[in-house]
């Protein structure tokens, strides 16, 4: 099969890789990229666990052929934190127990940035809206919840 | 997994581009990329079209015309198509509607397609390059236009905000694939329904009109006697699927409980 070359920013670094074509955004970033914060769940769209921003918007990894981001912002939740300061929304997940297993944390708080970016000051319905397409075996969603509610509030607060 | 992507820059040039054995057109990819993870290989090469004239949007006179590549957040962005809100954010979750086409919709398969629901009971109209196809006669074609024609529009009278109802039911909240969704539009007289088309989603394989409730709405008020005679004939028509969100005769059990209290709300 053909290779294919895709580059976009990752987290704000330029890359690229040669890829076999039509391989997906959500296999590039995990084997190609050694960025592994993305998981793979459903690969059907339906669990979000690959959740991450493209230009901005909440995008499917497991849906979305690498090629089409090419030259576009990518961010993962790799790229939240700074060193070892968390980032408000992972600090909070930690607070608040909102990971249990984990697997589905990293689409959660991509889901959840997207909000927070747009929306300061969510209500409850706001964040569960934002993250309905997230699915969470383990939480029951509420630690979640609470997690994002709290993150806002510490962002306000820094503000 | 061995796709190849061809990018075109108009529709004319994906059309030719599909005519290549093994191509399939894909709009958001939330049906395509789903389907090539899922190891269907009746498709090797992926076609797409970035022409801009795919993501307009033109109200006027009351009439909109929505391209087939406008996305479910776009529609829910547009100041002037709140009306299909509803219809438009019970598409999955907002990572799915960043993505899920318009165009993309009418080709999914129950229990998808809850937009493509609400454009049938507006009484759209498919525009493809070979010409303009009512949104029925679509889906009574849509296997043998899929892999053919590439739709690039659909178009329909807005409704007002008090003819237009939306009703999508899920067994997991606030997010999930439909047991059933009912799209309706309601025209009401002089304390009477003057005329109703009523779409119905997940009761067959592709939205099907209720005409036979549609016929015993006209002429009778909005009242639990006035639709009786409405959700006795609600199921004719339908043909409803079993999968793992419910059984079709669950559906079939259903549905009459919900059209009422679609209508009667």
């Amino acid at each position: 099969m053909a290779k294919i070359a895709v580059q976009f920013t990752l987290n704000g670094s330029e890359r690229a890789e040669f890829v076999e074509s039509g391989s997906t955004l959500l296999s590039v970033l995990r084997d190609k990229m050694g960025d592994t914060s993305p998981k793979a769940g459903c690969r059907q769209g339906s669990c979000g666990a690959c959740s991450v921003i493209v230009d901005g918007e909440l995008t499917l990894a497991c849906l979305t052929l690498a090629e089409t981001s090419n030259g576009k912002d990518v961010r993962t939740a790799a790229g939240l934190s700074s060193g070892d300061v968390l980032h408000p929304l992972q600090r909070a997940f930690e607070e608040e127990f909102a990971a249990q297993c984990g697997f589905c944390t990293p689409g959660m708080i991509m889901a959840a940035t997207v909000l927070l970016e747009r929306n300061p000051n969510p209500s409850r319905e706001d964040v569960i809206e934002a993250i309905s397409g997230n699915i969470c075996r383990c939480t029951g969603y509420e630690p979640i919840i609470r997690a994002v509610l709290a993150a806002a509030r510490s962002n306000s607060v820094a503000a | 997994m061995g796709l190849t992507l061809q990018t075109c820059a108009t529709v004319a040039e994906a059309r030719s581009a599909l005519k290549t054995a093994g191509s399939r057109y894909m709009g958001g990819g939330t049906l395509v990329v789903r389907a090539a993870n899922e190891g269907d290989l009746t498709f090797s090469t992926v076609v797409r079209a970035v022409d801009p004239a795919l993501s307009g949007v033109e109200v006027r006179d009351g009439r909109a015309r929505i391209g087939a590549s406008v996305t479910m957040s776009a529609i829910l962005a547009h100041p002037e198509l709140q009306v299909l809100a509803p219809a438009a954010r019970a598409v999955g979750g907002p990572a799915v509607r960043n993505m899920a086409t318009v165009g993309g919709n009418l080709f999914a398969h129950a229990p998808y397609g809850d937009f493509a629901a609400a454009l049938l009971a507006l009484d759209a109209v498919v525009s493809t390059e070979e010409g303009e196809l009512p949104l029925d006669a679509f889906f009574e074609r849509r296997d043998r236009l899929e892999g053919t024609a590439i739709v690039t529009s659909v178009a329909f009278t807005l409704p007002s905000p008090e003819s237009f109802r939306f009703l999508k039911v899920s067994r997991v909240h606030p997010k999930g694939a439909a047991v059933l969704t009912i799209a309706a539009d309601l025209r009401e007289e002089a304390g009477v329904i003057a005329s109703a088309r009523i779409a119905l989603g997940a009761m067959a394989a592709h939205p099907v009109r209720a005409r036979a409730a549609e016929a015993a709405l006209a002429g009778r008020p909005r009242t639990r006697e006035g639709v009786a005679d409405a959700l006795a004939v609600a199921l004719e028509g339908t043909d409803p699927p079993t999968d793992a969100i419910a059984s079709a005769w669950y559906r079939r059990e259903v549905l009459p409980v919900h059209l009422g209290r679609l209508l009667l709300s």
